[in-house]
Parts: structure tokens; sequence; C-alpha cells
């Protein structure tokens, strides 16, 4: 019998497949379609101390074997969500991911210590939203901004902390680093990458906010790169995302060192994906002779 | 074998798609189809046009890659069907209009079917299009009254206060018309959103539309809602 469940900084997952944060809501919906306690894990929508009603106009757009998504962090607010979805999050056995934005620091430190004394397993510190003016991404631009929140984050949260990495960092194994530095428990990459699409026709861009954010298929192979270098670069484990869609893809990201991969966009297109990517991982490693999915985790 | 029992023509735009799929989907619902790998990558949300218990028939335009995709299917082809998802026109009773504009006429064939099985009611369908005529054999055999017109408008030709219920489906000029026109008269209307989606099944958030209560999700509290609900003033 194969074994998939992995160890992650001290958080037990009974397999590496974890959904992303803003492709599955809290999991309530999923849970009509299937048994989300199949999943490793599940990493809820982007919260934000306050709830917000997301982007004006046009929030997705097809691109050659991808999207580009400009929602908004569209969320119930920290309260709403703590009312409203953790208790049922909770109810159900995989790792609980609670996804924090903000826009200011005083926005994420306020949010921090709501969240101190609820019941999750791991923050995922979303410094990449690109989605949001005045916000989200700058502060994972620049390593040395990033490095106050972080900073602080660790400093004031009681729970295992995540850093959630964008691919528009300017250098992103810096950034790694610093999170490592700073105590932070582990790292996920990639968020979306920043893009653009322009209407020829009204001469303006197809989003209000001119650019959005791009996932899926398209990305993968600089979103593999990216977790390959900042999984050398650091001892905290890594979950991988980033375009992954098929078991294989899934692979991939686990011999480049990611020790969870997370699966974002191609839930859209399939609502149960992760579950096939859950068993072709399985016979993938039954079909190599191989004991646990350990034995590929960093092997690259 | 695919699941695709035919795939037919009727305009250079408009095709009828018939599959094998189980389903007790309702009037107004939806599914997200795909006969592609990840190129484009979403699936195709689109309307319930008719179905029974093992079937279900979709009309669509050619618009973009995807649907373009689809007008190549053969019988004997799969294409991939998530769903029914979605809120539904509601059963109602008495005299109901049905007014639709372009491919917003997918709704109503099986809105009227449904509708015409209680005798006492009365369907009138109300449908423009640019173009070429289509479905008018189809439309006449499941309602009382068929007012088919091309290149021309049909929005004048309803009077609100003959009808206990409007249900309207098509560009939004045409249902906030029907809407505004219907206000304070004697019409309930009920309108099948459109609207850019990514998921189908409120996950992603793309969809949200604005409606008297909040936010709402076209996919998983519609696309069905009432007109007084979602045409608010902006």
């Amino acid at each position: 019998m194969t074994k998939l469940n992995v160890n992650y900084s001290g958080v037990d997952f009974k397999n590496p497949v974890v959904l992303a944060s803003g492709t599955c809501g809290f999991g309530t919906v999923l849970d009509d379609i299937f048994d989300i306690e199949k999943l490793g894990g599940l990493s809820s929508k982007g919260l934000t101390l306050n709830k917000r009603s997301g982007n004006e106009g046009i929030r997705i757009w097809e691109t050659s074997s991808g999207i580009m998504n400009s929602v908004g962090l569209e969320n119930p607010g920290i309260d709403g969500f703590i009312s409203e979805y953790l208790s049922f999050i909770n109810s159900k056995d995989l790792v609980n991911i609670v996804n924090l934005s903000g826009h200011s620091f005083d926005d994420y430190f306020q949010g921090i210590e709501k969240l101190n004394d609820q019941k999750l397993d791991i923050i995922e510190l979303n410094i990449s939203c690109p989605n949001v003016k005045e916000g989200g991404m700058n502060f994972g631009i620049k390593t040395e901004v990033a490095r106050q929140l972080v900073r602080e984050v660790r400093r004031l949260c009681k729970h295992k902390l995540v850093i959630k990495l964008s691919p528009n960092a300017e250098d992103i194994v810096d950034l790694a680093r610093m999170c490592e530095e700073e105590g932070a428990d582990g790292i996920s990459l990639v968020n979306t990458f920043l893009a653009m699409a322009i209407d020829i026709y009204r001469k303006k861009p197809i989003f209000d906010n001119g650019y959005a954010g791009l996932s899926g298929p398209a990305i993968k192979p600089i979103a593999l790169r990216m977790v390959h270098q900042v999984s050398k670069a650091v001892q905290i484990p890594v979950m991988g995302l980033g375009g992954i869609s098929t078991w294989q893809d899934a692979v991939e990201f686990l011999m480049a060192g990611a020790r969870v991969i997370q699966v974002g966009t191609a839930t859209f297109t399939n609502p149960k994906i992760a579950l096939n990517i859950i068993d072709g991982l399985e016979k993938y490693l039954e079909s190599q002779n191989l004991e646990s999915v350990e034995d590929i985790i960093g092997i690259l | 074998m695919g699941n695709i029992i035919y795939n037919k023509r009727l305009t250079d735009e408009y095709y009828l798609i018939k599959i094998e799929h189980k389903n007790n989907g309702k009037m107004g619902q939806f599914c997200m189809l795909r006969a592609w790998d990840d190129d484009p990558l979403l699936s195709r949300p689109l309307s319930i046009y008719d179905r029974d218990d093992s079937s279900l028939t979709f009309l669509y335009k050619i618009v973009g890659k995807g649907t373009k995709i689809m007008s190549k299917l053969r019988a004997g082809d799969d294409i991939i069907c998530h769903g029914p998802y979605g809120s539904s026109f509601p059963k109602v009773k008495g005299k109901i209009a049905l007014v639709a504009g372009g491919v917003g006429i997918a709704p109503m064939y099986l809105a009227a079917k449904e509708l015409s099985k209680d005798e006492d009611n009365i369907i009138d369908i109300y449908f423009s299009l640019r173009g070429v005529e289509i479905l008018r054999e189809e439309l006449s055999s499941v309602s009382d009254n068929l007012i088919l017109k091309t290149n021309e408008r049909v929005v004048s030709l309803v009077d609100a206060d003959k009808y206990d219920y409007i249900f309207t489906c098509g560009p939004k000029s045409l249902m906030k018309d029907i809407y505004t026109n219907a206000k304070d008269k004697k019409a309930t209307v009920y309108a099948s959103l459109e609207n850019r989606m990514g998921c189908g099944i409120g996950i992603c958030y793309v969809c949200t539309c604005k409606t008297k209560n909040g936010n709402k999700l076209t996919c998983k509290d519609g696309p069905v809602f009432l007109g007084s609900e979602v045409f608010i003033d902006d």
C-alpha cells in the first residue's frame, strides 16, 4: 500500500493535494459534488479584515491555455468567515488552511489577531494578490518591504504561518530566504502572474484595473522552475502551485521540491479534478514500486 | 461511441446539439460543456433547450473558439457535460409571456413545454433575432401564440397588463426594457441572466451580479432571478 501522507512543518496531510485559495470557496459548494475529506487540505478564499464586494467590470478573460482573473478579493470578511464557514471546514477531516490578505500592515495585524483564537491548521499569508489596487501585491514585490510585514505577522501569529509568494517579486528566491529568516513555517508559490488583455475595438484594457492575474496550464513551466529554485534555497517546506491540472503535473512539482501541491484553476474545468490527481499520483507511485510519496519529493 | 446524439446546423450561426446525459434538469438551468483539452481552458455554460431523463438538448450560437469547436462535432463524438446547475424558472400558473432575444430563446422552449403541461396556462412567445429566423415550428408547437421577428424588436409588443408572468432572456437591454415596461403593471418578471462565467458552480466569483440583496453569483444563485431583484438603478 503506497503512502500518500506527508508531514508539512508539523501538520499531517493525508495526501499532498490541496485546493488553492480562490478556486474552492470555503469548500461548501464542492462538498455537495464530492466528499472533500478525500483532499489533503483546502485553502480558503482570500480573506480581508472587512467584507469586500470585489472589482467592477469584466472579471475573467481566457487566453491560450489560461485565464486572467480580476475578482478583487470578494469575500465575507474575517467575521463573516468565522460565523458562516469556519465550523463547517473544521467539521471535515482535512487540513484547514485560512488564506489572509490585507491592504495595509494594520489590516494584516488585525486580521491575524482575529484569527489567533480560532481553530485552524495553517494561516497562508497572501502578500501577492495582483488584483487589489493600493494593496496586496506591493507587499510581495520588494524583499525588504515584505520583511517588515512578515516579521510583525510572525510575532503576532499563534498559528502555523505559510507565506504565499508572488511570481511578480523582484527576486523570488531572495523573498523566500527572507521568509525563512523571519521564522515562517513554510512557503507557498506561485500566485498569479500579472498580465494584460486589450479590447482592440474599444481601444481599452479588458479589465477595469488594467492588469489581472494569469493562471492555468499557461504558467505551469515557469511556476515549476520557481518552485524548484525556492525549494533548493530554503529548508522550510514549500507548497507548489501554478497551472497544475493533471497527476503528471503534480508529480513534477513534487519532484521539483514541493511537499504539498495546490490545485487551482483546473477545478474550474472539472470540479472533481483533484480526486483524479490523487488517484493518478497513487497509481504512479505503485507503478514505480515506490512505498511513499516521500520517495519523489525534492529528488531533483 | 460517444454521447452526442446529433449536432444539427440550423443556420450559419445557430446549432442544436442533443446528448445522452442522465439528468433531472429544470427549465432555466444550464450545463457546463467542453469537447476540448485545455484550449480554450473553460467549459461553456449553455441553457437547457430541451430534456428528458436520459438526454439534454442545447441551442448554441457560434461566438468564439469553444462554440466553433462544438459546431464541428458529429453524432457519436464525445462531449463532457457537468450539471445541470443553477436556479430555474418557477412553475407558475396563468397567462405567461416568454420574451427572448437571439440565443436567449434557448431556455424558453423548455419553459414553454413545461408550462403548457398545465392546460389552463396560456403561453405566448415573443422572439426576435438578427438574420434568418429559426425554430418557428418547434416554438409554435409549445405555445398558444408565437410572435417571431427578425431584425425587429418585440419589447413594445408585450403588454405587461395582459400577463400574470413574463420570463425573459436575451441581451441585457432587452431584459431591462421588459422589466421597466412591466413595472407597476400586472406581470411579475423573471429574467435569466447571462454573465461571463468561470466554474459554473459558485467557486470562482467571476460572475457576480449586483442585486437588491447584495452581490449574488449568476451561476449559483441565478441564472434565473426576479426582475425586481436584479434590475436596480445603477
